[in-house]
């Protein structure tokens, strides 16, 4: 069933405005609703074409007048997010996130013409740890509550969703568990961090990393709304980096840290407005996290465009990140050695 | 069920492992074919693996298994020790698929880990597919930093089903410990008595997976650090399973943490099947019982039969 009328939150930001426009340029949806607490960028509003935004807080019982105006039968909220505004963003990061997603859900709940909800989760409800299995899969759960930050949020907007579920059997949910984003692009905590020069990592570990890149997230997002696949997916690319081969594939210098000063070196990047990082996420530089992708490939019907490895060579090459060494030069290195050996022989 | 085994006083295959090794000593004539000196194709190598490294040019799986590094760096250096130190021997490698997954049991000892890295070493460089091992881990080995990380990258993962079946389901040669660190850290008077085989976990993987389950037995590793004591305040403050006292540690310190050369024979089993139970195997709980019995006792047979055959700690 393709929808007609589609509202689409958070698309202030990258993803929820990209597929505003993909939405807005699909001639089969009737009318496009944006909804954010501030303007979305002007280049951003530009590519939105016909969408129309609508300025409002999805904390406040506004919205439900918004949802059954205008009609609105498929929601997509992509508006939780991991990358608080500003230092002091936290806070109103967790209200967005876990008070909007309420308000968002009781609105929909209320008016009988919703027939599609596209939940835009992370992949970070299944935690980190030393304890946890390699690969995680979509029945599986954190060895430990995430006790804090993005993680917490997401579990608890996941479980308001399983609500909002069986409250109203006739909505089709789909819930999308995406790893980290990368890109070109997109700008997320991990796109900083991976462009400062010196890329500070805890000493003695190595995280698995999987990324997706932003324009597979889209893709994603885009089918879960166009289609009716109810469920809950893991979204990624396929293949893993470890953080080490990252940094190194990127040309930074990796500067391991011991795991007692991480907090002072943390809150030194913090108060430098270079990269913010919640001690969830610190941990995930610890253990990283993988997650295992069948359903998404068999019963979605869709296979990451880029892998992990391709995402990310893509986000280096189109920031334009120049690494230090240049790899003419190592190459040159080797030749020269070889060269010189073959003289010896 | 398994019924009375014939074991064999005088194994062939033993036997032919050893005519086998002698045959391994005439030189490789196929080193000196191109005009280059094999130094010099060394140091290609090593600077192709070097360029390779900088740029993070290798490719990991799923697990964290950096198999470029595993080959060039972390597998030569057990080559000295699996040669020349301890002389390790191997039987019944042609018990080992050359391909698909399998679960190799087999019994633990020896204060350090030593027996595990042994044995992934043996498959690595004599089994024909030189097959590379992925070893279930305790929980202990990834929380600590640096060995955890090398852990990984060597191709190990956290004892857990879902990861055992994962790997044997791709097709992956998995080993695991089972005894645990009841069997690594047993006093010496305890040595070749095999403790209890964890809840059987392993097998129901193996039985999910439909994987063969083949059973190793090892022998020398038990007497690399006899361990005549267990410090239990120092393990509590430092947070190990144990903290072991041996005849040179720690009395003379690190000098202490030298094994003993002693000789170690290394016998894979024969293949247990395990796809032959039908579909839900793996949650019939006296099925999972008798298996690991079964293979608890075919390591603990073989063990006993293969110390009757060795004359002497040392010299084997």
């Amino acid at each position: 069933m393709t929808p007609k009328v589609v509202l689409v939150t958070g698309v202030s930001r990258f993803l929820g405005g990209h597929l505003a426009a993909r939405f807005a340029a699909n001639p089969d949806i009737e009318r496009v609703l944006g909804v954010d607490t501030e303007p979305p960028p002007r280049d951003l509003l530009r590519r939105m074409g016909r969408a129309e935004f609508v300025r409002a807080d999805i904390r406040n019982p506004l919205i439900s007048k918004v949802i059954s105006t205008a009609n609105v039968d498929t929601v997509v909220h992509a508006s939780v997010t991991a990358n608080p505004a500003g230092p002091t963003g936290r806070t109103a990061m967790k209200e967005m996130n876990v008070i909007g997603t309420m308000q968002l859900l009781a609105a929909c709940q209320k008016s009988p013409k919703v027939q599609k909800l596209v939940v835009k989760s992370t992949s970070a409800v299944y935690g980190s740890s030393s304890r946890d299995p390699a690969v995680f899969t979509e029945d599986m759960g954190p060895k430990d509550l995430p006790s804090s930050g993005y993680a917490k949020d997401a579990v608890e907007v996941e479980g308001y969703v399983r609500g909002f579920g069986r409250r109203r059997p006739d909505v089709n949910v789909t819930t999308l568990r995406f790893t980290n984003f990368i890109g070109p692009r997109i700008d997320t905590v991990l796109t900083r961090y991976f462009a400062l020069p010196v890329v500070p990592t805890v000493l003695g570990y190595d995280a698995r990393v999987q990324l997706l890149h932003s324009e597979d997230a889209l893709a994603v997002l885009e089918r879960a709304t166009l289609h009716d696949l109810p469920g809950v997916f893991n979204v990624g690319g396929d293949g893993v980096l470890l953080l080490s081969q990252a940094i190194r594939r990127a040309g930074r210098l990796n500067l391991p840290v011991p795991s007692a000063a991480v907090p002072t070196v943390g809150g030194f990047f913090r108060s430098a407005r270079l990269v913010d990082f919640s001690p969830d996420q610190m941990r995930f530089l610890n253990w990283g996290r993988v997650i295992d992708t069948t359903l998404l490939k068999k019963d979605f019907g869709f296979t990451p465009r880029w892998t992990t490895q391709q995402a990310f060579d893509d986000y280096v090459s189109g920031r334009g990140l120049k690494p230090l060494i240049d790899p003419e030069m190592i190459e040159a290195a080797e030749r020269g050695i070889l060269d010189a050996a073959a003289r010896f022989r | 069920m398994a019924g009375a085994r014939v074991i064999p006083l005088h194994d062939p295959e033993r036997d032919a492992a050893r005519r086998s090794r002698h045959v391994e000593v005439v030189p490789e004539p196929a080193q000196q074919q191109s005009g280059t000196p094999d130094w010099e194709r060394r140091l290609a190598d090593l600077l192709s693996f070097a360029r390779r490294r900088i740029a993070g040019d290798y490719q990991i799986d799923e697990f964290g298994f950096d198999r470029d590094l595993t080959e060039n760096v972390l597998m030569p250096p057990l080559k000295p020790l699996y040669e020349k130190w301890f002389r390790v021997e191997t039987i019944g490698l042609s018990n080992i698929p050359m391909a698909g997954g399998a679960l190799i049991v087999a019994n633990h000892s020896g204060t350090l880990p030593l027996d595990a890295l042994m044995t992934s070493y043996g498959i690595a460089s004599e089994h024909p597919a030189s097959r590379h091992m992925r070893m279930l881990g305790a929980d202990l080995v990834f929380r600590t930093p640096v060995l955890g990380a090398l852990a990984r990258k060597s191709g190990q993962t956290l004892a857990c089903n879902p990861d055992a079946e994962r790997l044997m389901s791709s097709g992956e040669l998995v080993g695991v410990w089972p005894e645990g660190f009841k069997g690594i850290g047993k006093p010496f008077k305890d040595r070749y008595k095999l403790q209890r085989f964890g809840r059987g976990g392993f097998v129901s993987a193996a039985l999910k997976t439909g994987a063969p389950i083949i059973p190793c037995s090892i022998v020398g590793a038990e007497e690399i650090y006899p361990m005549i004591g267990d410090i239990k305040a120092l393990a509590r403050l430092f947070g190990f399973p144990y903290f072991p006292v041996t005849p040179f540690f720690p009395l003379l310190g690190p000098l202490g943490a030298i094994p003993l050369p002693s000789k170690w024979y290394i016998e894979f089993g024969e293949p247990i099947r395990t796809d032959v139970f039908g579909e839900n195997a793996a949650d019939d709980p006296m099925l999972v019982f008798n298996l690991t019995d079964q293979v608890r006792e075919t390591i603990q047979q073989t063990l006993y039969r293969l110390l009757t055959q060795r004359r002497n700690v040392f010299l084997g």
